[in-house]
């Protein structure tokens, strides 16, 4: 039972970085269209700044735990939301007219240099860096299950982002722009919303999630290397994917659903474990080939 | 066509031999800079000079004899360095690279079936060769069967493909590549993350490991393997060359670019995006299986997601579609990398500035696919 609850407890931390990063999947596609596959990769780009934040509050003799905390969060948010919108601004928004084909090759390929950019320029970047602990580690017992505390205070914070999020998406003035903008871009132009400025706005938001997104996985594993994105950005598409493109709950539901497909098979087949990206992956190809347009389908069907 | 212009595409094309031999065989620096700018100038050239446009009609207009520029162009580059084993391997690979990327246009470039996981059904080839080089079947039937494999574990993604679209259909190849690694990186029987050592190919008694020796000609062993590639690439060439000329063609041209209206006037949609598939993983098999023999040895890293892109980058820098293409933008892809010792630290930052540029603003490649002639095609 206790072991049963620390495998709950851990897949559904997995699930909200999955999620967070769908969500900004989700977002891009909304408003564009598109999908922006450097997202992984400015999720790295997210947790090497909050590291060199910390880096320089450590300088400072600043590194008090929660001010630590806001402090490396707000400098991975500042840095991802700008390389949200220089990549919308310089890339994708003039690419809009091109087959979706060479915007996600293209995309890539900026993820790709910014992953080698960190490699190259960080000092010793090829190898992992320690991701300090900014948050309390002291363990608790729960019924004989032991948590991390850190880990759960991730968990809440993960969560309260995302209903923020949501919060933005739905009830802000902001939000109703995006929402139009996604629902049909011609029309909210002719309605006086700034197309290209809420483009941006939501670049930077999804990207800022990935910054969120990147600083919750090095706490939690400790680590960051300049690898961590690809990985990421992969399985949060898939969630997004299979959640269906365009919606916020599809993006969480298949964040969590990657997740627990991961922690399922890890807990029924311990012995297997290398195996559990297989069966994930497995999964996704099948449930696709149920749902072809994911499990909350997109509302507009296609203009012939 | 007028003695002139047959003169000046001749020009054309021998300028492209000589730029792609100092590319694959030159080891200083300044040189393969310069030749690279003269690549780029020439792939201008030919884009907006009418003497280039000359030799982009020539190459697509003519018969399959035109096909016969490769062995030439290559023959031309292996006998002349024959004992260079660095550059032979380069042009062995470059041809590989071809065959698969070949594969990859009639997927996507025909009937727009995107597939992200051509590193993948390569690796199915290279595995297929590992397991049965052993078993004492001639190399030519493990050749076959590496393509016969791959395209039968392509048959798993039939029905997810069909069923999807767009960035749904990008997502299931993308899944399976990624599958497909961390599959062979914990299945131990297959070699685990160490791989498996590859048995070199032997045709009509003569082990490709031997280099050939005629009297006072001596080659290195691989160009035995450039050989091979080469009859392989030419013979696949000139099919979907063939391929793309037929009703065939036509029908999978109108599938990609509008599967309804296609589908109105009779044509069977779903038939010919399967068949493209399966035939295109043929290719791609057959060449992952040369590509194992050759290297000896495979492991799970070499058949990744970047692996796949890169593969996706050669069809979509050279120009979606056109089968010359591959062959420069191959070298580009494959060779330029390993050449720049200079940059090597750099070289894949390099690199995907260079994509990301080329898509920025040459959205159709370097040599974009001509338009289809169908009136001098159906010979009215």
């Amino acid at each position: 039972m206790a072991i049963l609850l620390e495998y709950l407890f851990n897949g559904a931390l997995l699930g909200v970085i999955y999620a967070l990063v769908a969500v900004g999947f989700t977002l891009f596609f909304g408003v564009l269209d598109v999908i922006k596959f450097s997202h992984g990769d400015v999720l790295t780009l997210g947790a090497y700044s909050g590291l060199g934040a910390f880096i320089i509050l450590q300088f400072l003799g600043l590194d008090i735990p929660f001010v630590g905390l806001v402090i490396v969060l707000a400098a991975a948010i500042l840095v991802t939301g700008l390389a949200g919108i220089v990549i919308g601004q310089f890339f994708v928004v003039p690419m809009r007219g091109s087959p979706a084909f060479n915007i996600l090759l293209m995309t890539l390929m900026i993820g790709t240099a910014i992953h080698e950019s960190i490699r190259l320029f960080v000092p010793n970047g090829a190898n992992p860096k320690a991701f300090p602990a900014l948050l309390p580690r002291t363990p608790i017992d729960v019924g004989g299950a032991y948590l991390r505390l850190d880990s759960l205070l991730l968990l809440v914070l993960g969560i309260v982002v995302i209903v923020v999020t949501n919060w933005i998406v739905r009830h802000t003035k902001l939000g109703l722009a995006i929402r139009a903008v996604a629902q049909d871009g011609d029309t909210a132009q002719i309605m006086g919303i700034p197309f290209r400025r809420i483009v941006l706005a939501t670049f930077a938001l999804g990207s800022m999630l990935a910054g969120i997104a990147g600083v919750m996985n090095g706490i939690y594993y400790s680590e960051i290397n300049f690898n961590v994105g690809v990985l990421l950005g992969v399985i949060g598409f898939s969630a997004a994917v299979v959640g269906g493109l365009g919606s916020i709950w599809g993006a969480i539901i298949g964040g969590f659903s990657f997740a627990a497909l991961q922690t399922v098979w890890v807990l029924f087949f311990p012995e297997l474990s290398g195996y559990r990206d297989v069966f994930a992956f497995a999964t996704i190809i099948v449930l696709m080939t149920i749902w072809p347009t994911g499990i909350i389908a997109e509302r507009y069907s296609e203009r012939v | 066509m007028p003695a002139r212009k047959l003169i000046a595409s001749s020009a054309i094309a021998l300028v492209s031999i000589v730029l792609a031999a100092i590319i694959v065989v030159s080891e200083e620096q300044w040189v393969i800079a310069a030749a690279l700018v003269g690549a780029l100038a020439l792939s201008f050239g030919i884009a907006k000079t009418s003497a280039g446009q000359d030799f982009a009609a020539l190459l697509q207009n003519s018969g399959p004899w035109i096909a016969l520029l490769i062995p030439a162009g290559t023959l031309a580059i292996g006998l002349a360095f024959h004992e260079e084993h660095f550059a032979l391997m380069m042009l062995a690979t470059v041809l590989i690279y071809s065959l698969a990327c070949i594969g990859l246009n009639i997927q996507f470039g025909y009937a727009g079936v995107i597939n992200f996981a051509g590193a993948a059904f390569f690796g199915v080839g290279g595995y297929t060769a590992a397991v049965l080089g052993n078993t004492g079947l001639p190399s030519l039937l493990i050749l076959l069967a590496g393509g016969l494999v791959a395209a039968a574990i392509g048959c798993i993604l039939i029905l997810p493909v069909l069923r999807t679209k767009g960035h749904y259909a990008a997502l299931i190849t993308i899944a399976f590549v990624l599958l497909f690694r961390s599959f062979l990186e914990v299945n131990h029987t297959l070699g685990g993350p160490q791989g498996l050592r590859v048995e070199g190919a032997t045709i009509a008694g003569q082990e490709l490991f031997m280099g050939i020796e005629i009297g006072s000609f001596e080659a290195s062993f691989y160009l035995n393997y450039v050989l091979l590639a080469l009859v392989l690439l030419t013979i696949f060439f000139l099919l979907a060359r063939f391929l793309e000329k037929s009703w065939i063609g036509i029908n999978l041209d109108s599938v990609r670019e509008d599967p309804i209206g296609a589908a109105v006037f009779g044509v069977n949609v779903a038939y010919w995006r399967i068949v493209s598939f399966v035939l295109g993983n043929v290719l791609i098999g057959i060449a992952g299986a040369t590509f194992a023999m050759m290297q000896n040895f495979i492991a799970p890293s070499n058949f990744t997601f970047q692996q796949s892109l890169l593969m996706l980058a050669i069809i979509v820098l050279g120009g979606i579609g056109n089968l010359w293409a591959v062959i420069p933008a191959a070298i580009l892809v494959v060779v330029v990398p390993e050449k720049l010792q200079a940059i090597s630290e750099y070289r894949i930052l390099v690199f995907a500035i260079l994509v990301v540029l080329v898509l920025r603003f040459r959205p159709n490649g370097l040599f974009p696919r001509p338009m289809r002639h169908f009136r001098r095609e159906v010979g009215q």
